[in-house]
Order: C-alpha cells, then sequence, then structure tokens
C-alpha cells in the first residue's frame, strides 16, 4: 500500500482536490505508520462538515524531513480512536467529540475540554467528573477558576497524599470567546483583529501566521525581503519580552528577588520597542497580510540599537547572576521532570520540548519568512526539568538579541510602495502556516470554498499540546513546587481556549 | 553577595517617575481620538466600513460619534478618512466615570473630572483590587501586571491586588465575559464587602470589543455588573491603567484643557536635580 498524503511545505496551500480522502481503515493505518516510522508529530487533527457529510483531516510533522502531511477520511458519526495507539491524539479527539459529537470509539475518557457544544452534557464548565484518588491519606485540592493573583482563569484539581500530588487535572473553557466561529466567512476586516487578540501575548505570531497563510492563498501578495526581516524583528522582540519576563516569574517563584526585579523591567524595555515600531506593546497591527502596517524608518533604528544593547546588556547580566546562585539552581533541577519519552508519546512542541531533548523548533525544520534564507539552530536541553525549561530560555535570549542587532543595521531598502492588492483567495484550496511563536508552534488551517472565503478555519495554540504536559510535570511533586513549574511552562488559558 | 551587588551597581535606580512626570508614549501610540465633524463629508462612510469594531456611528447631522468603548485604537478609521476628521492623539489618558462619556463627537477632554465624593472617600487613601479576567485575550492582564514591576510600582502610590475578593475594595475585570465566567464572575462580585465598585478595564469588559456578537461572549459586564469606571483601550498602556486608577481614588485630577502641556513642562522642570520619590506622595 503506496502512502498517500497531500505534502506542503510551511506555509503552503494545495487545491482541495489534491487532499486525499482515504477510507477509514486506511488512514488510520497510515497515520499510524507516519507517526512510527517517519517519526511524524500531529500538527492538527480535526472534524469538519462538508455538505452532509463529516470528515475528518490530519495534519502530521515530519521535522527531519521538513514536510507537512495531510489526509483525510470521510466517516458517520464515529471512528475508531487513536488515542490508545498514539497519545498525542487524546485532546484533539476531545476537542472533536464535544465540537461535533462524533465518536472517537475506545477513548478512555472524553471529557469537555471547553465546555461549549454538542458532545458536553455540562450544565456548568468544570462541572464534570474528575479523576478521584481515594484512601486515608488522600486528599484533593481545588484551585480556581479565578486565582489568587492576576492572571487568566483555569480549574486545577490535585489528589495528593500528604504533600505529593499523585495526580493532577486541568480543566480549562472559561476563556472561550468562540474565535474558530467568527472567523468562518472571512476574511473580513475583524479577522485580523481576532488573530491578533487569540492569545494576546502572542499577537506578532499569530498576525505573522495568518498573513502566511493568506499570502500562500493568494500569488499577487508577496511580501517583500524588507517585510520578512520587519516580520522576523517583531517575532524575536515578542520572544524576548516574554522569556525576560518568565525569566523574572521563575527567580520569583524561587524568592530570588534580584533577577525577578531586573527581569521585570527589562521585559517592559522589549514591548517599549515594540510599541516604538507600531504604537502597541503587543505588537497589534505591526504585521498584515501582504506586507506590514508599519515601516521602520532611520529614526526608529537609530533609537532601538542603543536601546537594544543596553537592554541586552542587563538582561545577560541578571540572567548570569540568576543561573550563578546555588539555591537557585537547586531549586530548578529535578523539579517538574518530563522525560523526553513522554514528551514525544504526548506530542509537546515547543519550549517545553526542546527542553524533553526533542529537537524540534518550526525556524530550524519547518522555516518560514526569514528563516528560510537565515539558517536557525535549535537549543535544545536533555534534563526536562524547570532547569531545563529556564535554560532554554536563557539560549533563545541570546539567540534573538544575535539575530535582531545585524538585522536592523542592514534593513533591505524599502521598495517602491506598491499598493497592497484587495484580498482574493483562491477558491476550493486547503492552505496551513504554522510559526514558532515564542512557547512553541502555532499551526493555521483554513479550507476555502467556491468564493475564496474560509469554510473552515482551524488554529492550534501551542498551549493546546502542552498542557497535559503541566500535568505530567507535577506527577510525584511536591504541591508546593506546583508554582514554579506551572510558570516554567507558562501556558496561555485563552490561546487553549480560543 | 558580591556578585549580587555589583549586579545591582550595574542594573541602577530604575523606579519610574509616574504620576510626577507625565509618561512618555511612544510615538506611534494611538491615544484619545480628537474628532472635527466640521470637516466629515456628508456621504462618506469610509471610517464606518473599515472599523473592524462597529465603534463609528453616523449621526443625522452628517457627523459621526466615535464610540471609545468599541474602539480597539487599531486607527484604520484615521486612514481611511481622507478629510481627516480623526485624528488619534498620544494622550493617554482615556478613562470615563459614565459610560457616555465615551462617546466622542469633538476634540475635547471634556470628561468629568471627579470621582464619586463615596469612592474618594472610602479609596482615597488605598486602593484593594481584586482582579478577574473573563474572558479575552490576557494583555489587559499583562499590562496590568506591568503596575507591579518596579518601573510602575503602584504599591508606593497605595495600590494593591489582593487575592481574597473580601478583602478587595473594587473589582477590576478584564475580557468580554465569556460566558463560561459568567458565574464565576457573578461569585466573586457577591464575596466582596460592600460597597464593591467595580473597573471595567480595556474595552472588552465595556463593549465585547472585537469579541462583541460572538455567542460565547456577554458582549461586555454592563448587563451584569455596573461599572465605576471605564477604561477603554486594547490593551490600555500601563500609564492608561495608573492613571485611571490614581483619578478612580480622587488623587490625580485630570489637567484642564490646553493646560496640559504646560503642565508637564513646568513639573519636568521643577523636579530637574530633585531626587526623592516619596515627594510624589505629597502632592
Amino acid at each position: 500500500m503506496a502512502e498517500q498524503f497531500l505534502i506542503l511545505r510551511n506555509p503552503g496551500a494545495a487545491p482541495l482536490s489534491e487532499l486525499p480522502i482515504l477510507p477509514f481503515d486506511e488512514f488510520r493505518s497510515q497515520a499510524l505508520a507516519a507517526i512510527i516510522g517517519r517519526k511524524a508529530r500531529v500538527v492538527a487533527f480535526f472534524a469538519y462538515a462538508h455538505g452532509a457529510a463529516q470528515r475528518l483531516l490530519l495534519i502530521l510533522a515530519s521535522d527531519q524531513e521538513g514536510k507537512l502531511l495531510l489526509s483525510s477520511s470521510e466517516i458517520e458519526g464515529a471512528f475508531e480512536s487513536f488515542t490508545p495507539s498514539s497519545a498525542q491524539f487524546h485532546w484533539f479527539e476531545r476537542e472533536i467529540y464535544e465540537q461535533h459529537g462524533i465518536m472517537p470509539k475506545g477513548h478512555p475518557w472524553l471529557k469537555p475540554i471547553r465546555f461549549d457544544s454538542p458532545g458536553s452534557n455540562a450544565d456548568e464548565p468544570g462541572v464534570c467528573e474528575y479523576f478521584r484518588l481515594a484512601g486515608e491519606a488522600a486528599h484533593e485540592v481545588a484551585v480556581g477558576p479565578v486565582h489568587a493573583g492576576v492572571i487568566e482563569p483555569g480549574h486545577f484539581r490535585f489528589q495528593c497524599v500528604g504533600e505529593q500530588v499523585y495526580f493532577l487535572e486541568i480543566s480549562l473553557g472559561y476563556q472561550h470567546r468562540g474565535i474558530e466561529k467568527m472567523l468562518r466567512q472571512g476574511p473580513d476586516k475583524k479577522s485580523l483583529h481576532l488573530m491578533e487578540t487569540c492569545c494576546g501575548d502572542s499577537s506578532c505570531a499569530y498576525s505573522g501566521a495568518y498573513a502566511h497563510l493568506l499570502e500562500s492563498l493568494q500569488e499577487d501578495l508577496c511580501p517583500t525581503e524588507r517585510t520578512q526581516v520587519m516580520r522576523m524583528i517583531a517575532w524575536e522582540l515578542e520572544r524576548l519580552a516574554n522569556h525576560t519576563g518568565d525569566m523574572g516569574a521563575l527567580a520569583n517563584d524561587v524568592a530570588f528577588r534580584p533577577t525577578m526585579a531586573y527581569c521585570g523591567r527589562i521585559r517592559g524595555e522589549f514591548l517599549n520597542m515594540t510599541a516604538e515600531l507600531c504604537g502597541n506593546r503587543f505588537g497589534r497591527g505591526l504585521i498584515r497580510p501582504g506586507g506590514m502596517g508599519y515601516d521602520i524608518n532611520d529614526a526608529i533604528v537609530a533609537k532601538l540599537l542603543p536601546w537594544l544593547q543596553a537592554s541586552g546588556k542587563e538582561l545577560r547580566n541578571a540572567l548570569e547572576l540568576l543561573f550563578s546562585r546555588a539555591g537557585v539552581l537547586d531549586r530548578f533541577e529535578n523539579t517538574g521532570t518530563v522525560d523526553s519519552k513522554t514528551a514525544a508519546n504526548i506530542g509537546m512542541v515547543g519550549i517545553a520540548a526542546r527542553a524533553s531533548a526533542q529537537k524540534q523548533d518550526l525556524r530550524s525544520y519547518h522555516p518560514y519568512g526569514w528563516y528560510r534564507e537565515n539558517p536557525y539552530e535549535a537549543a535544545w536541553a536533555e534534563s526536562g526539568d524547570v532547569y531545563a525549561r529556564a535554560l532554554i530560555r536563557y539560549e533563545e535570549i541570546k539567540k534573538s538579541l544575535a539575530m535582531l542587532e545585524p538585522a536592523l543595521k542592514k534593513l533591505p531598502p524599502a521598495e517602491k510602495n506598491a499598493a497592497t492588492p484587495p484580498l482574493s483567495l483562491q477558491p476550493k484550496h486547503i492552505a496551513v502556516s504554522m510559526t514558532e511563536a515564542w512557547r512553541g508552534e502555532l499551526c493555521l488551517c483554513a479550507i476555502t470554498d467556491e468564493q475564496g472565503r474560509f469554510e473552515q478555519f482551524k488554529i492550534v495554540d501551542p498551549s493546546f499540546h502542552n498542557w497535559y504536559a503541566l500535568a505530567m510535570a507535577l506527577r510525584g511533586e511536591q504541591i508546593s513546587n506546583f508554582p514554579l513549574c506551572n510558570k516554567s511552562f507558562n501556558l496561555s488559558y485563552c490561546g487553549h481556549d480560543l | 553577595m558580591l556578585e549580587i551587588l555589583k549586579s545591582r551597581l550595574l542594573q541602577g535606580y530604575r523606579a519610574g517617575k509616574f504620576p510626577r512626570r507625565a509618561p512618555v508614549m511612544p510615538e506611534r501610540f494611538l491615544g484619545l481620538p480628537l474628532i472635527d465633524n466640521s470637516l466629515c463629508q456628508k456621504d462618506c462612510s469610509a471610517c464606518l466600513q473599515t472599523c473592524p469594531a462597529g465603534a463609528i456611528q453616523k449621526e443625522s447631522d452628517g457627523g459621526i460619534t466615535l464610540d471609545c468603548g468599541k474602539c480597539i485604537f487599531c486607527g484604520k478609521c484615521a486612514r481611511a478618512c481622507k478629510s481627516g476628521v480623526i485624528k488619534f492623539s498620544r494622550q493617554h489618558d482615556l478613562a470615563a466615570f459614565e459610560r457616555k462619556q465615551l462617546l466622542r463627537r469633538d476634540a475635547s477632554y471634556s470628561y468629568e473630572l471627579q470621582p464619586k465624593p463615596i469612592i474618594r472617600q472610602l479609596c482615597g487613601r488605598s486602593l484593594k483590587i481584586r482582579q478577574v479576567s473573563a474572558g479575552g485575550c490576557g494583555a489587559c492582564e499583562l499590562d496590568f501586571n506591568v503596575l507591579n514591576t518596579l518601573a510602575w510600582d503602584m504599591a508606593r502610590l497605595h495600590i494593591q491586588v489582593v487575592a481574597s475578593p473580601r478583602h478587595a475594595d473594587c473589582l477590576l475585570v478584564t475580557g468580554p465575559l465569556s460566558k463560561n465566567m459568567l458565574l464565576a464572575l457573578k461569585k466573586t462580585y457577591l464575596s466582596m464587602p460592600e460597597p464593591a465598585f467595580v473597573i471595567a478595564c480595556g474595552t472588552c469588559p465595556i463593549s465585547g470589543g472585537i469579541f462583541a456578537g460572538s455567542e460565547a461572549v456577554c458582549d461586555g459586564i454592563e448587563e451584569v455588573l455596573k461599572p465605576d469606571l471605564y477604561l477603554p483601550g486594547c490593551p490600555p498602556h500601563p500609564a492608561s491603567i495608573m492613571e485611571a486608577l490614581l483619578r478612580f481614588m480622587g488623587r490625580q485630577m485630570r489637567p484642564m484643557e490646553g493646560d496640559r502641556e504646560n503642565k508637564a513642562q513646568k513639573e519636568d522642570k521643577a523636579q530637574e536635580g530633585d531626587k526623592k520619590p516619596e515627594d510624589s506622595l505629597k502632592a
């Protein structure tokens, strides 16, 4: 049996007619063969209604080959669950059941993940059955949805024996805004803004992925070389700001105040640099399909360069200080460990995956935009603990700083101002676009109808892959280590809930 | 220990100077929109058509009304308008005590300058805030959190985030109020001692913002909780939030129109060479 996949490069589009529609058994066996044989990862797996039929669409990524493998199948109300064969599918199948009521037969527990739709039987969000631990020494700690700090809502249930966490269950959905539904029938004047607000701290990664998606669906929308460089600047500034903030928060959680205080301020410097580009600290309006919302003029370059150098120096100093403290390292090491086998099994992505010895980074293995011409070497570590996740951030901070300075110095000249053509997407196409957001892999997939409008729009935020990894990291940990472990992942609630 | 001290020397003293000094807003910052309806073309609706949030309305007199409570400050309308009716100033103070004050038809700063006496009486010296995130994208939370860093340090101005609603004077809500957060928001509010004030932080809790119209959200909190302060922005800049909180407490008066530039310059001059940050509290 020959492999039948639609093969795309990131970002890429193809006519819908090229997407194979296989009988379910073949679809399943080919997918599992690719996951085992080619070490492919599940990027997205979702269902959609195509006329009266129900379709499953699977997107796999083969990192070593730099290819995306797409396949689909038509089913009727139910299919044989993939989860018992590959745990990467378990969250996706819960989503499919919740959104469409399609039953993945053999899935261990089809609990709702967002509490909004046909499959979900719950009255109120978070109200459902949970894993329970019985016994004299066992107790349960329930936290949220409203937490003690300034943080998004989510519900956490710890099953503990004494101080030790036996199992953590995470129940989300409180931030659900129905974004995927609002995007259907687009693109319209709201679409770009909805993308920017899927996950507020990753606005540039989202608007960049969205721009690539549309550019792959419309030939005359092609970004200039200057645009590519400016987008990279936006992405790396976003990464720097968030990584810096996280390092400060990690320092805070182990009571090392100096680095916490310094990083809290330096994070703001990077946000203010972004605001210098477009007026908004989160890069809203900076990237748009076909080009940029704002240009970077010489005055801005002259302002940013010394600013970047000074902040970079201060940041390196703050982080060197952090990593030189024995007390800090003692708290970081062997805390919240996710081993590499687990990471691969559950399909982790991004910094957390790289900290657990997974060699994956879209900038290296599925390069897009600027990274296509400028190879990026992914940072990775083996220990899978809080220390590794902190170290990856530190390494990436250094790499981002090293990329930004030369890019700002050598901005390609502005080309003749050709007006961006009006949007008119290719009809009956499927497109996939992925960017490495600061947390990890962000995937957007669109299917267009006869008029070139979005018939389907699927968003897979990096946090969608990684929330379960946080639960795994807490197994056997002291419950008092939860804040530290949680910060070392720093996952998004709104990105997951959409 | 020596390394920590050495690092401290390198990092320097970086505490923020707001509100003693006016914040320096980025060159391209889009703040309070100024409307000049005398320039508005009668049969033009370019701004309405381009606005992603439905914040602009054409009035029967031919002019427009821009509702800051719906505006996400993307600036598209200003670019679309060929007649220059809409301009976004760099002014950061955007908050209003009444919803209708967010409807802008001119270039004035004519908001109500004083908070309600009861708020001033109860919260004038210290403000304890419980924040609840009700949907939204997390950006408002991030820029509110920034006020705890040393660049803003709101604790020095006696503003503090508290963990329990029972300790809170006011509830600061962000997000368009997702239906999934409705119950949790109500319960949090009911847990607060009376009078429990409400601040709507960001465009989302005022009107739903960009998410308005989605079946999964409530289009803002107004139907459930009546805000005592409305702060538009997507997200509001930390300076906007800080200013709003101080004005809410009755601690910072909005400078009178036209007086703005002079006052900032005067303050800057007066404080040159002045090194005591505590002075800001006496003002």
